[in-house]
């Protein structure tokens, strides 16, 4: 009886599907292209609410606050966190499963070390007077650069879980798509980073 | 460590087998379950959402009206257009999407059966949430668009007096603001798993331009809720870090501003009024080829018409705010794009009109829906033209002309056109046909209540009559019609009894549908009524557009149509009354994870309002937990 594959639920690489792309990456970049609005419409609010006309006087200015070569730093060990993540999911579809797990937990060590830098941030703008409740500036940059963290932790959890998969022999050559998965969601949280680098810290 | 490992691999719970009974509601995948489970829960809301506008209406019967306070007044409203918008309309479009995509499209399930159930679940959860309100302080209170700052300030929260003195109800609007954004997650999921669903999980030969055009609505909704979600997510959080935390989003004195909302708001929100409408759209453009027995005229139009809604639904947000004083630039080009946004929507309409054209038209329920659907948008797409020209805006806005013109979109429109694929597919779910003479008296009922109650808001709106206010003054020549309105009200109640009345007899004792009662056109029809949980025994091979109906009649030289000797549905082999498993079709097995994690979002969305971070972290680890055993579980527990 021709029972076809390909409708049967749970996603996997080897279905056929009607485009040729696989279900899971397809639904991946959905979330990720919904994912543009939500930072678009954070990093709009930014761009209004940072202007100096907005920011009530006597409050920290964007040009005050920012210690760009510090952000800069963190964003450099953020960006290389994409090198690694390449290089974990190169050697899942090796099936070097070892070094795909030492890849991905470098992956996730950059990731702290980026939260850790950012809380450090945080903390250094609050005892310089600018906290969420002072200006639109201090609402509008916690908010958007926060969202961003929260994503990074996130991002941070699965690349864990992942390390955790490979240790009970859930993740193997065959699950390699698992790995490109997370990869997707870490590049695109990099890349936003690097817009909001640009937009927010570079061009006060 | 051994057990951890042993749990790693089997996955924390058995993986549950049952597909009969109550406990498996609570586990089920299965796309058709999935959408009873949504069809039947937005009825609930619908009940309650339509009592909500009964005490308004009763409130509203007689100048001076004393039955409900102002302030019971504002919950009341407030929660009335939030029901019906968030937990009625959106939901009974997710139930046909559910229910009908895999079918309409030849498949067994959607791409991703838990996450559907986990959609399920939020929605659930998140309309319960937001229902919880009544009993902690109060609904929320400052409208379904919740403008700031009169809605995000606490300082603004409304007062009330108690034994203990004054107490500030600073809640309600969170229950808004956290209650939308549960639920968005629902939506923003369930986008994403009907597209994948659609693009990837066609039957073979079922070209984009061989779609239904439901499908192909229910393609441009997804696309505008995975587009519009995060939006209004952003807007809500905004919301949430000034109502909560002090934050300075829409707080003048913080240098905030408050117009920043609306144009949040409604950037999400006019594509959302097209979320609403489409789906109904869609299916009224499947019950009008099958009832006049002519193929949809055309179809083209009708799918890039929907398309190009979609894409200029994003350009005329500010329509909604001309009153606000965005100069006369924007309001001119906010009301062009507003003017053209009318044509495509025209297109449509001209093609069902051209659908009906010389038919051989069958007056069934459906159909009686659909025509109900068409006129009545009509006229509220009318209105809505009128809304378009800013200085007649000027003199409508806040009254109850808006009123009207959204009742006809959306009760006109929407509640009709779903109501229409109710009758239209109810003997394909539960195989049996709705009783007629029954379906025609609600049908009458609801038609001539609804004008009742609506048709006459044009007139007090052009009158002055303005939203939103507890009471009318006499002397102003309002008496009448709100009269009028409130019996209309209570003519709609009447005709959703015999609805109700309707669906719980036919389900017992309704004629035998049989796999096409109606001889229809797509692919759900070739299956048995109700369908076997594979769906399909074998998938389709597409050859057409309306496949269905090829496969039944050719057409002699005047394009009549021409029954084929051999044609018609599947009959009943020796596959019937078996399950999937029993005939070796590999179904996802069902799972209890898209529930438990659902629970952890309510916890943790009470845990910020009332800033119990412990509630908030239990909720996290919950949610966590479940996508957890979500991953791990084994596929099916046959496996070990």
């Amino acid at each position: 009886m021709a029972t076809e594959a390909h409708a049967v639920g749970q996603a996997h690489e080897e279905h056929h599907t009607s485009t040729g792309l696989s279900n899971i990456k397809m639904a991946m970049w959905a979330f990720l292209g919904s994912e543009c609005l939500f930072f678009g419409a954070l990093i709009s609010t930014y761009l209004i609410y940072s202007r100096p006309s907005r920011i009530l006087p006597g409050t920290p200015m964007p040009s005050d606050i920012y210690d760009i070569p510090y952000t800069s730093v963190s964003s450099f060990v953020l960006l290389m966190s994409s090198v690694t993540m390449v290089l974990a999911l190169a050697a899942a579809q090796r099936g070097e499963i070892p070094k795909m797990r030492l890849w991905l937990l470098a992956t996730a060590t950059l990731g702290m070390t980026f939260i850790g830098g950012q809380i450090y941030e945080f903390t250094t703008f609050a005892h310089e007077g600018l906290k969420l409740s002072t200006s639109t500036f201090g609402t509008s940059f916690f908010v958007l650069t926060g969202f961003h963290g929260a994503h990074v932790t996130v991002g941070i959890l699965m690349l864990l879980s992942l390390v955790g998969l490979s240790h009970v022999g859930r993740l193997e050559q065959k699950d390699a798509y698992k790995v490109e998965m997370i990869g997707l969601y870490w590049h695109f949280v990099d890349i936003v980073w690097v817009v909001i680098f640009t937009v927010v810290y570079l061009m006060t | 460590m051994a057990i951890a490992a042993q749990v790693m691999k089997r996955g924390a719970l058995r993986r549950p087998t049952a597909t009969r009974g109550l406990m498996s509601w609570f586990t089920t995948v299965d796309h058709k379950r999935i959408g009873i489970l949504y069809g039947t829960t937005a009825f609930m809301f619908f009940l309650l959402g339509g009592i909500e506008a009964l005490v308004i209406r009763v409130q509203l019967a007689r100048p001076n009206g004393e039955f409900v306070s102002a302030d019971l007044y504002n919950q009341l409203f407030t929660t009335h257009g939030v029901t019906m918008i968030f937990l009625v309309v959106m939901p009974f479009g997710a139930a046909f999407f559910n229910y009908f995509i895999p079918l309409m499209i030849g498949a067994r399930d959607v791409a991703f059966p838990r996450l559907n159930a986990f959609s399920y679940w939020i929605f659930l959860f998140g309309g319960l949430f937001i229902y919880s309100s009544w009993f902690l302080g109060g609904a929320p209170d400052s409208g379904w668009f919740n403008y700031a700052p009169l809605s995000t300030d606490p300082r603004f929260a409304t007062e009330l007096f108690t034994d203990t003195g004054r107490v500030a109800a600073q809640h309600r609007v969170d229950f808004y603001l956290l209650g939308l954004q549960i639920l968005g997650i629902a939506s923003m999921m369930s986008a994403a798993n009907f597209i994948v669903t659609i693009l990837n999980m066609r039957a073979p030969g079922m070209t984009l331009l061989r779609l239904p055009v439901f499908i192909w609505m229910t393609l441009v909704v997804s696309f505008l809720l995975l587009f519009a979600m995060p939006v209004i997510a952003v807007a809500l959080f905004q919301g949430m870090f000034d109502s909560l935390f002090g934050a300075n989003f829409f707080n003048v004195a913080g240098g905030g501003d408050p117009l920043l909302w609306q144009h949040m708001f409604w950037i999400f929100g006019h594509p959302e009024v097209y979320i609403l409408i489409l789906p109904a759209m869609g299916i009224v453009s499947e019950v009008l080829p099958v009832f006049s027995r002519k193929p949809l005229f055309g179809y083209a139009a009708i799918v890039f018409s929907g398309i190009a809604i979609g894409f200029m639904g994003w350009g005329v947000w500010a329509h909604h705010m001309f009153a606000a004083g965005l100069g006369p630039v924007a309001n001119a080009a906010f009301g062009i794009s507003t003017m053209f946004i009318a044509v495509p929507t025209g297109v449509k309409i001209f093609n069902w009109l051209a659908t009906l054209w010389q038919g051989s038209i069958r007056f069934a329920t459906p159909l009686l829906f659909s025509i109900g659907f068409v006129s009545m948008f009509i006229i509220g797409g009318l209105s809505g033209v009128t809304h378009a020209i800013v200085v007649h805006d000027y003199q409508q806005t806040d009254t109850y002309y808006i009123v009207a013109h959204f009742h006809y979109v959306l009760f006109g429109g929407a509640i009709f056109g779903l109501f229409s694929g109710v009758y239209y597919w109810y003997p394909k779910i539960y195989g049996r046909l709705m009783n007629e003479g029954m379906g025609k008296l609600h049908f009458w009922l609801m038609f001539i209540g609804f004008n009742l109650a609506f048709g006459p808001f044009h007139i007090l709106g052009l009158q002055g009559m303005p939203r939103r206010t507890y009471q009318f003054y006499p002397g102003y020549g309002f008496d009448f019609w709100n009269m009028v309105s409130t019996v209309g009200a209570f003519t709609i109640a009447v005709s959703t009894a015999v609805f109700m009345v309707n669906f719980a007899r036919s389900k017992k004792n309704g004629k035998k549908a049989g796999a096409d009662p109606w001889d229809a056109r797509t692919l759900e029809w070739t299956m048995p009524s109700p369908p076997p949980d594979y769906n399909f025994l074998e998938i389709p091979r597409v050859h057409h557009r309306d496949d269905f109906w090829h496969r039944k009649y050719s057409e002699d030289q005047k394009g009549r149509p021409v029954p084929v000797p051999v044609g018609g549905a599947e009959t009943p082999t020796e596959a019937e009354g078996k399950t999937a498993h029993e005939l070796g079709i590999h179904m996802p097995d069902p799972s209890y994870w898209p529930l438990v994690a659902a629970i952890g979002l309510p916890l943790m969305a009470y845990g910020v309002m009332y800033k119990m971070w412990w509630l908030l972290g239990a909720g996290a680890v919950i949610l966590v937990m479940g996508l957890y055993g979500w991953v791990l579980e084994p596929a099916s527990e046959e496996e070990h």
